[in-house]
């Protein structure tokens, strides 16, 4: 067996949960290949992570690990996650959620998750898109694109995850994409260990429900368009303005180590026993 | 400090709202998220002061309801027993979850101390407007565990009850409280640990591979692991199979649904408690639960001075409904009077299991005020 066939061998579910959901050119299996990957350079135990997942596509990815997963509601993972952190700190606890799972049903739950900085690492798997629930628009969807509820192109501006997640107060932020692997494999193991709140935008394509509809023929078209578009945040840095355009940086935007909320907590609550031991 | 005596409280002067501290930590809940609301909040308050003053104690403020119940749903997943409160708005956003809760069996504690609705309504005044929610508030099929209390020590016993309830039963209870009940300072004796027996929730014994979360047992049942202790699982809200893998087959969801119901269905008998007064020979019956029980019961006792044969039947179970007690007693009583502080919630149901046993008169106040004794005691007078 091949090192990456034993992997796969070694992390999926055999019983019954395959064949899987995923379209054919969809990039949520390079995800889970990635975080996979990242999970055993690092050397965790399966029984060290809990992988809690939103609704959709991406929500799909929970059932094919052997974590302990957690396939929760619609938006609404990071709460589950953060009651699963702070109840057991010991815990690698990893979210994965979709952009409109992520922005915007579950939008507030995230800047506050972000705001507390509560330790749970966030894979956003943004494919401007609702894939499972059938093509509609999101708020990450591209001005103008197409989708069944903006037919006549979206009118709304989309989120920049990265700068919303920044702003928010979160320790860790990055950018990857699914057609450069090994960069997205380093920064999902950079997310997992650094503490306090970690977030991976993740570019991943939807060629069903998004890229058919909006001028790639076919899915290889949309990870050309990844590998011609994307380039690291510190070339980006160096361009002039009007180079930038249509270009989406890459890599690490923001690296902090403060202490997570359940390590505050924890010394609030060690300080608190030992004074009630006294009296 | 070594020679200062211990702190010893057995009896306190307690809200409520601070009763049900007591119960919960009584019966070892460990885990709070929340969101502040009127009339609820003093249960939040104190948590947050004494959960972190406990060894494992866990207290977190979430941005809103439904984060709250996603949270708690999460530290029960993760081993504690954990409990939220609120008041009907907070309760509304709380039903997807709680759903949720019910379908994956995740055991939690919901308080849900009503105030006068629809919408923001009556903030702090008492109502009892949340009884059908808590039974129907969220969608599909599923049975629930509903309580309520009427005085402060009972505000004690009921979560410690629920807590026992959730962990046995592996499903989420709701406590229903009312503002009178829950903004009520009385005395209350601060239980001994022999006082009440504590149930924990059945942990696997057998070797990880064997195990199956959602498995058929003889109770129903299945016993749950904490996250990461080794037996690892898959949880989600969808129809699941035994292993917790999403299915539609139906022979796999018609199982999983019946096991839902039959793990409640079968154990009527433990979960529904109430409590008589004066029903022996009673010829005039009333319903009550929460405050309203404590006017029923000075109203019956004022009835029995002036001659009527007047008893209670006070629920501390709303749902599943005590349908024996109430046949029983109807089968024998003149008339039934179900008075509370909403449009006819609970008298809905004493009418369904009545079902033409005898006359079911309601006394219903949605004003925002209590119903009195003296209110009763007429009622009782008039039939």
């Amino acid at each position: 067996m091949s090192d990456v066939t034993q992997l796969i061998h070694d992390y999926l579910r055999h019983n019954k949960k395959f064949p899987h959901v995923f379209c054919a050119g969809c990039g949520h299996g390079i995800v889970l290949g990635s975080l996979i990957r990242s999970v055993h350079a690092l050397g965790l135990s399966k029984d060290d992570v809990a992988l809690v997942a939103g609704i959709g596509c991406s929500g799909r990815i929970a059932a094919y690990v052997d974590f302990n997963t957690v396939h929760t509601t619609h938006g609404r993972a990071l709460t589950f996650a953060t009651g699963i952190k702070m109840a057991n700190p010991q815990l690698k606890v990893i979210t994965v959620m979709g952009d409109g799972d992520a922005f915007s049903i579950g939008g507030n739950h995230l800047i506050h998750a972000a705001r507390k900085n509560i330790g749970v690492t966030v894979l956003v798997l943004n494919n401007f898109i609702y894939g499972m629930t059938g093509g509609q628009c999101s708020s990450t969807t591209p001005l103008g694109a197409v989708s069944q509820t903006s037919p006549y192109g979206q009118l709304e501006k989309s989120f920049d995850i990265v700068k919303l997640t920044s702003a928010a107060g979160a320790n860790g932020v990055s950018r990857g994409t699914v057609f450069h692997v090994n960069t997205l494999d380093r920064l999902i193991r950079e997310a997992i260990m650094r503490p306090g709140f970690n977030l991976v935008e993740i570019l991943t394509p939807c060629h069903t429900q998004y890229g058919r509809k909006n001028k790639f023929k076919s899915a290889v078209d949309m990870y050309k368009w990844l590998r011609s578009n994307a380039i690291p945040v510190e070339k980006y840095e160096k361009l002039k303005p009007e180079e930038r355009e249509e270009r989406i940086p890459i890599g690490t935007f923001v690296q902090n180590d403060a202490p997570g909320l359940e390590e505050l907590y924890a010394q609030v609550r060690t300080a608190q026993c030992a004074k009630e031991r006294k009296q | 400090m070594a020679n200062a005596p211990k702190r010893k409280r057995t009896e306190i002067f307690a809200l409520g709202n601070e009763a049900v501290v007591e119960g919960a930590l009584f019966a070892g809940c460990s885990f709070y998220a929340g969101y502040p609301i009127t009339p609820s909040s003093e249960v939040m308050e104190i948590m947050a002061a004494r959960l972190p003053r406990t060894e494992n104690g866990v207290f977190i403020q979430m941005e809103d309801e439904i984060a709250s119940m996603g949270a708690v749903i999460g530290g029960s997943l993760a081993g504690r027993k954990a409990m939220t409160a609120t008041s009907g708005p907070g309760f509304s956003l709380m039903q997807e979850n709680l759903g949720y809760a019910c379908m994956a069996e995740v055991p939690l504690v919901i308080v849900n101390v009503m105030r006068g609705g629809p919408s923001t309504g009556l903030p702090t005044s008492p109502a009892q407007g949340d009884v059908q929610q808590a039974r129907w508030g969220t969608h599909g099929d599923h049975p629930i565990i509903v309580l309520s209390a009427a005085d402060v020590p009972e505000c004690l016993e009921m979560t410690i009850t629920a807590f026992n309830f959730a962990e046995k039963y592996r499903t989420p209870v709701i406590l229903l409280l009312d503002e009178i009940t829950a903004h009520t300072r009385e005395k209350i004796t601060l239980p001994h640990e022999k006082d009440y027996e504590i149930f924990n929730r059945l942990v696997p014994s057998m070797p990880p591979e064997w195990y199956k979360p959602f498995e058929e047992t003889v109770r129903g049942v299945p016993p749950m692991p904490p996250i990461g202790s080794g037996y690892r699982f898959h949880v989600t809200g969808l129809t699941h199979d035994d292993m917790g893998f999403p299915t539609q087959r139906p022979d796999e969801v018609k199982a999983i649904i019946e096991r839902l119901h039959r793990k409640i269905d079968q154990f009527f008998y433990d979960i529904q408690l109430t409590q008589e007064y004066d029903t022996d020979d009673a010829e005039i019956v009333v319903i009550a639960y929460g405050s309203v029980a404590r006017s029923a019961q000075l109203a019956v006792s004022q009835a029995r001075a002036a001659g009527v044969k007047a008893g209670l039947l006070k629920l501390k179970t709303l749902f599943p409904f005590p349908k024996a007690p109430v046949v029983t007693l109807a089968r024998k009583a003149r008339a039934i009077i179900v008075p509370e502080m909403n449009m006819g919630q609970i008298s809905r149901e004493v009418k369904r299991v009545n079902n033409g046993l005898t006359r079911v008169r309601t006394l219903n106040r949605i004003d925002g005020q209590i119903i009195t004794p003296s209110q009763i005691l007429k009622a009782i007078q008039q039939v």
